[in-house]
């Protein structure tokens, strides 16, 4: 999977967690949480959905290298290269 | 026979819309059925029926707003000890004066067997598609209007956001809030300003270590896959409820003159919604539910609570309100009671913090948990007593 592909899907679910967000404003090295308003069961939920789409197991120690688009994409890039 | 009436869904709502009825004369009912569908300033609620029977006759119709305590339909209980029950949720409501209430009745005919044809009084349930119902709670579309242009007549994400763009091109009364954001930030002002001119409050605040409990959590989610994981503030809520069971008098309400404690604990959490304002439905029984069952339950009340789709006895049955505004970075919340309810509870965010440790100065996550409580109800002593409680508890994760 290429990383635009895990863009776009990473935006889509956070599209379904924050539908009135304008994702197209998305400050790619900005905290997504402060960004989008995300709360920790926001997060969670963040993090159930990339589970189901991409089959990836995130620990929870890890959620910190996922906090903003970019390291979002680069962390699911190599997860995904090392479990594929 | 019983009646069923508008319930109270909280202090600060005084009539609600009836969308739709879901169950029908003739229909048998019981505890826990979903019978009616209302518009509330909380958006569309599911209102269910506490009582066992059979629909008798509806008195309202769909389109119709109904003041709180009006009647709404006649359910004929099934013959037990004989007695006249109201069939509402949350507070009695047995006590309000029917003749003041203005009921419209509605010959229906129909006593003993459902009708074969489904009266226009009687659309069922509201045809309309998740994503749709979700899109009017953030946009704030009335759904009573709304006509629904999908298969069957079910609303559609298409015909919610025309309903939205007509609403913004032609307001109806452009001078006064009519969005459901507006009518809610108004509900909650007519409910706070109540609540700060009519309950003396006292507020107690205290730092709680947080270490072994959040070192117990993470070990625990270490084990767990994502879907099964917690989050630290389900240990909070637990340590609330447990508490609650040694202070009861922290767990009540406070009804024409004097609290009325109530048997269950059932903790309403404060839950924001994202296009503005905020619902604290209730978790049931907090106190006898595991771990496991808080977190799923919460898990569902946010989303149910975000979707706009909760039901009646949700919001009707919080004995107590505990906010966490921890992820919003805040460090101690001052919090003000939500009537008839007389204490809440506040945390805010888990910060380290030098601690002293048999001499020794260490760093440790810790937490400020508040208390605002109902002065009339109990004494700084005892909410004292309750945070202390809260704390111990908070110490002994696994014990939850």
């Amino acid at each position: 999977m290429t990383d635009e592909e895990i863009r776009s899907i990473v935006l889509r679910v956070l599209g379904e967690i924050a539908p009135e967000a304008d994702l197209s404003e998305i400050k790619p090295d900005a905290d997504l949480r402060d960004q989008l308003d995300i709360d920790s069961m926001d997060f969670l939920n963040f993090m159930i959905a990339l589970h189901r789409e991409l089959h990836l197991e995130i620990p929870e120690a890890d959620y910190a290298k996922l906090f903003t688009l970019n390291k979002c994409v680069q962390y699911l890039a190599a997860a995904s290269a090392s479990n594929p | 026979m019983a009646e069923f009436v508008m319930p109270s869904l909280g202090a600060d709502m005084a009539a609600g819309t009836l969308v739709a009825w879901r169950k029908r004369p003739g229909d048998a009912v019981r505890r826990g059925d979903i019978i009616a569908e209302v518009e509330t300033d909380k958006g569309l609620i599911e209102v269910e029926v506490f009582t066992r029977g059979v629909i008798e006759k509806v008195l309202i119709e769909p389109g119709a707003q109904v003041p709180v305590g009006a009647v709404m339909a006649i359910i004929r209980e099934e013959a037990k000890s004989g007695r006249i029950e109201t069939a509402t949720g949350g507070e009695d409501l047995a006590v309000k004066p029917r003749e003041t209430l203005p009921v419209t009745t509605v010959p229906t005919g129909q006593t003993s067997s459902p009708p074969e044809v489904v009266s226009p009084l009687f659309p069922s349930r509201l045809r309309i598609s998740p994503a749709a119902r979700k899109l009017a709670a953030e946009l704030g579309v009335g759904l009573i209007s709304v006509k629904g242009t999908g298969p069957a007549g079910r609303i559609t994400r298409q015909d919610i956001e025309r309903a939205a763009q007509v609403e913004r091109i032609a307001p109806a009364t452009p001078e006064i809030a009519t969005s459901r954001q507006d009518k809610m930030r108004q509900a909650i002002a007519t409910a706070m300003a109540r609540s700060k001119r009519e309950i003396p409050h006292y507020y107690l605040s205290t730092t709680i270590d947080m270490s072994g409990a959040l070192k117990w959590l993470t070990q625990e989610n270490m084990k767990r896959p994502v879907e099964e994981r917690l989050l630290y503030a389900v240990l909070l809520i637990k340590a609330v409820a447990l508490a609650l069971r040694e202070i009861p008098e922290l767990n009540a309400f406070w009804v024409e003159g004097q609290a009325v404690p109530s048997r269950a604990v059932n903790v309403g959490i404060a839950i924001s919604l994202r296009q503005g304002g905020l619902v604290a439905p209730a978790l049931h029984d907090t106190d006898q539910q595991s771990l496991d069952q808080l977190m799923k339950n919460f898990r569902d009340l946010v989303k149910r609570a975000r979707a706009g789709s909760l039901r009646s006895s949700d919001l009707s049955d919080s004995t107590i309100t505990v906010t966490n505004l921890g992820d919003q970075g805040v460090e101690t919340v001052f919090g003000i009671i939500y009537p008839p309810q007389v204490a809440l509870v506040g945390f805010g965010k888990v910060v380290e913090r030098p601690w002293s440790q048999e001499g020794q100065i260490v760093s440790r996550p810790v937490i400020t948990a508040s208390l605002s409580a109902d002065h009339r109800v109990s004494d700084g002593h005892r909410g004292g007593l309750f945070l202390a409680a809260m704390d111990r508890f908070l110490q002994e994760p696994s014990q939850l």
